[in-house]
């Protein structure tokens, strides 16, 4: 995303260009994700029978496990970011790395559940309520997957002592990308485990 | 005004392809999508030939059924998705848009070329798709897609890669437009082309997230049998639908905006006038952009969307009419006490106003509920869309090739050979599509292999006026090879525009300028300076 | 198909010649009127103005071209040129709506007719049990209710005499009104594309005189010579052919269609998928019709749906005898 700006423009622009750049990358994201929100509307309100029994089925003990570890990975991006401003590489570096690790953690977790899903017999075209299950949580899972290599790329870098506090743009957008994951596993918890 | 500067290199001197896989050169990016889309113009075209060829005869005659849907579907495909969606906004944007705000390049060069490579790994994946060549049409309604044998999922990750690298560019064109103008042009400073091509990213940059999206849900339906679109495991076939329309109504508008900014320009520029109502203009593109978004239910009135949403959605599809009212009644009045010159671009720009006119006009049949329950799905709707889209957008991208080629290639064009091209494809134009309004009115469906033999000879009268517009274009684009072969030297600036692109060399330098231009005025200022009052 | 084409489309060309075909038809056709009238108003206001300027404006010498006024706005006619459209959408819209919402009035009393699209036909079914194939009648001058429904994927009921319209949809059912007023013949088509047999899926909606109506309700089909002693049986199996829509499929004569053609079908060595060959005798004929899945012929979908149940015994014996004279 970000470290394509020419070294012929202005710094500030650059990175205000590069800002920009992220947040409209993230509309797109919110988009995305949007259309799966609606068709999650659509169906709750047809089926919301369904949709309570079904859920029942989920594991709610690993879906807050799961929260749990990406509210930490966030708050370690936060620390990260806060630390290169006043360049603290070497710490910056850590809080990326035990992201990542978290995020490699969300995935296993992730992994055990589908399996767990499996198991009984839930597939992707058992019903709607499943259909939306695997659909977004996948998707999610996917962009878990980018940023974790986003993040392991940057903290690489910064390993490198390409960073410093003057100049840290791609820690701070990668660190905006994954909140942003964090922010869309808020909203699947309730909306997936917590039906009521 | 016409000063040459004659440093730096032009940007087409480095030769070998290297030099253009990996250029970052917004030039040479806007080149290479303009001859990836060029062709599938004439790919695409051949397919709508074949489909006339057949047409002439109410039953089957050439073809068999199955080859005649797999064309129509290969047609609406490859024109919408591979030619007239990329066509201005990556090939003529990319090209002109860091050129019109005075910048050396676009804000992220290497996303710029990523979104090529990206670009051309969909096609590529659309062409692997032909193994099992697709019959949906290109609107792809489930259940059928997700019944039908052909490659669907296929194609659609082909399309959701094309959809990718669409909103890259928007991005990185939102940004360039934000950040990277020169100094002194403000946002009213802007041309009119810049403000459409904003509009458009933004559209492009909010909308295609959904259809991408809609056509995974599509592919997993295929591959995984995941429910949404499936009526027998309670999913609903008419989503589909609105994901769909939710981004193929604003990518019209993706469509017909940068062509719309097209005429903007070459307006004024052949009849030495100020653009009337700037501002008009400007803020209509964003008023139809966002209106744009809150239409898309006006394709499904006869789907069994309730009366009332049905008339929510009617009721604001007419409200875009206004604003696109409002841009053809300042076109006009631009041309109000000019001293008008009609070389080509002038030409294929009145010739826009016209027939977007037509389109535009029978719109009103389609947004009012009672008549479009009959024309729905009829070549009605065939000839209404062609009117907009090819009377519209391409005979904008047209009136842009002619206008911008000595700027892109250095060399002059035969205006002779031009002529005669745009006659042959107004008149062709005007016989093949005008006659599909009656043949829609007489109760012909669209999509249709075979028909009724009393629509025999509206049929016979539009694939005559195909062969014509087919000639045309041939003449046109001869044209242009001969041009660029041994057309005479082009001037810095031919048409004596005030625009910055033309302030350069044709073809330009790499930098583009030899230093950043200071903008002190809007683009516009020709004719008496007495009597201005913006 | 060819021969029932070009019946159909004499017939139906003679019947009517595009004019509406019942005073709903006539509101539709008021309102396209009244929107072509402001079209047409619009359209020479501009482009008469655009070719006047054109052509009044055009540059006579090279050097006045500096000599133009710089107009760049005019605040009164921007706001004029922006109210009068805007006004003229909302009448269209509201007259458009009016007439439409007025089509979609349940009427008490209806004829009510369920109608299921399927690749590539329809089957008809009326609510006193009797059914039928791409033929619906119905009488004059009564409000009529379509029950529409899908089985597969969605198709189009369109008839273009009345100006309706609506989709069917598979899960789902839709409705569609219609009060015929002129007895005759009309087309139906699919509008919503469905596949191959796309463009051949039509049926005929035979609008009756009420006492005919009333009569065919009481004792079935007239015309045609259903009951007829001594109709030979393939002559009888010809007529079912047409009617219920085997055409739309297969062909007797000319390119292959969705299904296998049947010229010279009895009696022929069939390769099906799978490998097998099977000689096409009247045993193999009768369960392609009554078990279509049964045994499918290679390098052709399994698409057709069965008859079992839409054509008694008689009338699938009458069909293989009519297979039978295809040499």
């Amino acid at each position: 995303m970000t470290g394509h700006v020419e070294e012929r423009t202005d710094p500030r622009v650059a990175f205000e260009a590069a800002k920009l750049g992220v947040w409209a990358f993230l509309a797109t994201e919110v988009l995305l994700f949007g259309a799966l929100f609606t068709a999650y509307t659509v169906f709750r309100i047809q089926y919301p029978q369904l949709f309570y029994e079904q859920h029942l089925k989920l594991n709610r003990i690993l879906g807050t496990v799961n929260t749990l570890v990406l509210i930490s990975s966030s708050l370690l991006v936060a620390l990260g970011v806060n630390a290169i401003r006043r360049g603290k590489t070497r710490f910056m570096v850590i809080c990326y790395g035990a992201t990542v690790l978290l995020g490699a953690v969300f995935l296993c977790v992730k992994y055990v559940e589908w399996t767990e899903e499996f198991h009984k017999g839930l597939y992707p075209g058992t019903n709607i309520f499943f259909s939306l299950y695997f659909m977004m949580t996948g998707l999610h899972g996917i962009h878990v997957l980018a940023g974790m290599c986003v993040l392991a790329y940057v903290a690489v870098l910064a390993h490198r002592g390409r960073f410093s506090e003057s100049y840290y743009t791609p820690v701070e957008l990668s660190g905006l990308y994954w909140h942003f994951v964090d922010l869309v596993w808020i909203y699947l918890l309730p909306l997936l485990y917590l039906i009521g | 005004m016409n000063g040459e500067p004659e440093t730096g290199r032009g940007y087409l001197e480095e030769r070998g392809w290297r030099s253009w896989a990996y250029t970052m050169d917004h030039k040479r990016i806007g080149v290479m999508y303009l001859c990836t889309t060029i062709a599938f113009f004439f790919i695409g075209g051949i397919f709508a030939l074949l489909l006339r060829l057949e047409l002439l005869s109410p039953q089957a005659k050439y073809f068999s059924d199955h080859a005649y849907n797999v064309f129509f579907t290969l047609h609406g495909a490859m024109m919408i998705f591979l030619f007239i969606i990329p066509a201005i906004p990556s090939g003529l944007g990319n090209f002109f848009i860091p050129m019109h705000i005075g910048a050396r390049d676009v804000a992220f060069p290497r996303l710029n070329l990523a979104s090529y490579w990206i670009f051309v790994a969909g096609f590529l994946v659309v062409i692997a798709s032909l193994v099992s060549p697709m019959d949906t049409g290109w609107t792809f309604y489930t259940p059928y897609s997700a019944k039908t044998g052909a490659a669907v999922a296929t194609l659609s990750f082909g399309i959701f890669l094309i959809g990718m690298s669409s909103i890259l560019t928007g991005l990185n064109f939102i940004v360039t437009i934000h950040m990277m103008r020169a100094p002194g042009m403000t946002w009213h400073r802007m041309p009119l082309f810049l403000w459409g091509m904003y509009a458009t990213s933004i559209i492009q940059v909010i909308a295609t997230p959904v259809v991408g999206v809609t056509f995974l849900l599509l592919a997993m339906e295929r591959i995984f049998g995941v429910a949404f679109f499936d009526p027998s495991k309670g999913g609903d076939p008419v989503l589909f639908q609105h994901f769909f329309w939710f981004y193929s109504h604003p990518v019209v508008y993706v469509m017909i905006l940068p062509a719309m900014g097209i005429i903007s320009e070459v307006i004024p520029v052949f009849s030495r006038k100020p653009i009337f109502g700037y501002k008009a203009i400007a803020y209509s593109s964003l008023a139809i952009a966002f209106l744009g978004f809150l239409v898309w239910g006006h394709h499904m009135f006869t789907s069994g969307m309730s009366p009332l949403a049905n008339a929510f959605f009617s009721f604001l599809t007419f409200f875009v009419a206004v604003p696109t009212a409002v841009k053809v009644f300042n076109w006009i009045a631009t041309l109000y006490k000019g001293s008008i010159t009609f070389e080509a671009p002038m030409l294929y720009a009145l010739t826009f106003i016209f027939l977007f006119a037509v389109g535009g006009l029978t719109g009103p049949f389609l947004g009012a509920l009672a008549t479009d329950v009959q024309l729905h799905d009829t070549y009605f709707v065939v000839a209404h869309f062609h009117y907009t889209m090819m009377g519209g957008t391409v005979m904008g991208f047209f009136a842009g090739l002619h206008y911008w080629f000595p700027k892109m290639t250095g060399k002059m064009l035969n205006e002779k050979v031009a002529r005669i091209a745009w006659a042959l494809v107004f008149l062709g134009f005007n016989v093949t599509f005008f006659t599909m309004f009656i043949t829609g009115f007489e109760g012909m469906p669209r999509r249709y292999a075979e028909y009724l033999p009393r629509y025999h000879v509206e049929n016979v009268i539009s694939s005559i006026g195909s062969a014509i517009l087919a000639v045309g274009i041939l003449v046109m684009f001869w044209n242009f090879l001969q041009g660029i072969r041994k057309g005479p030297p082009a001037p810095g600036n031919p048409w004596r525009a005030l625009t910055l692109e033309w302030q350069t060399s044709s073809p330009p330098i790499t930098e583009n300028f030899p230093e950043i231009p200071v903008v002190t005025d809007w683009p516009y200022g020709y004719g008496e300076p007495k009597g201005r009052t913006a | 198909m060819e021969g029932a084409c070009r019946e159909k489309g004499s017939v139906m060309g003679k019947v009517f010649a595009l004019g509406a075909a019942s005073g709903q038809a006539a509101q539709v056709d008021a309102v396209f009127l009244m929107i072509l009238v402001i079209g047409i108003f619009f359209f020479l206001l501009t482009q008469g103005l655009l070719i006047y300027f054109a052509v009044k404006y055009r540059r006579r010498s090279p050097d006045r071209d500096n000599e133009t006024p710089r107009i760049t706005e005019n605040r009164v006619l921007e706001f004029f040129w922006i109210l009068i459209p805007s006004i003229v959408v909302v009448v269209i819209f509201y007259y458009g709506w009016r007439v439409y919402t007025n089509l979609h009035e349940p009427e008490a009393g209806a004829v009510e007719v369920y109608v299921n699209g399927r690749q590539w036909l329809y089957e008809i079914k009326y609510p006193d049990g009797r059914t039928a194939i791409n033929e619906i009648r119905v009488p004059a001058g009564k409000p009529v209710k379509f029950i529409l429904s899908a089985s597969d994927v969605i198709h189009g009921f369109y008839f273009p005499d009345f100006r309706g319209k609506m989709d069917m949809i598979p899960g789902r059912t839709t409705v569609l009104r219609l009060q015929p007023d002129r007895p005759g013949r009309y087309p139906i088509f699919c509008t919503v594309y469905c596949g191959t047999g796309h463009s051949n899926m039509m049926a005929r909606l035979i609008v009756m005189p009420p006492a005919e109506y009333a009569e065919w309700a009481a004792h079935g089909e007239k015309e045609g010579g259903e009951g007829k002693e001594h109709e030979p049986l393939a002559v009888r199996g010809e007529r079912i052919v047409k009617n219920a829509g085997c055409l739309n499929c297969h062909n007797i004569e000319g390119p292959v269609k969705v299904g296998p053609d049947w010229k010279g079908v009895y009696g022929r060595k069939v390769l099906l998928e799978g490998g097998k060959t099977v000689t096409a005798d009247e045993d193999y004929l009768r369960e392609s019709i009554v078990d279509p899945g049964a045994k499918i012929v290679k390098g052709f979908p399994n698409v057709m749906p069965t008859y079992k149940t839409t054509l008694p015994k008689d009338d699938i014996d009458a069909v293989v005898a009519y297979l039978k004279t295809l040499k």
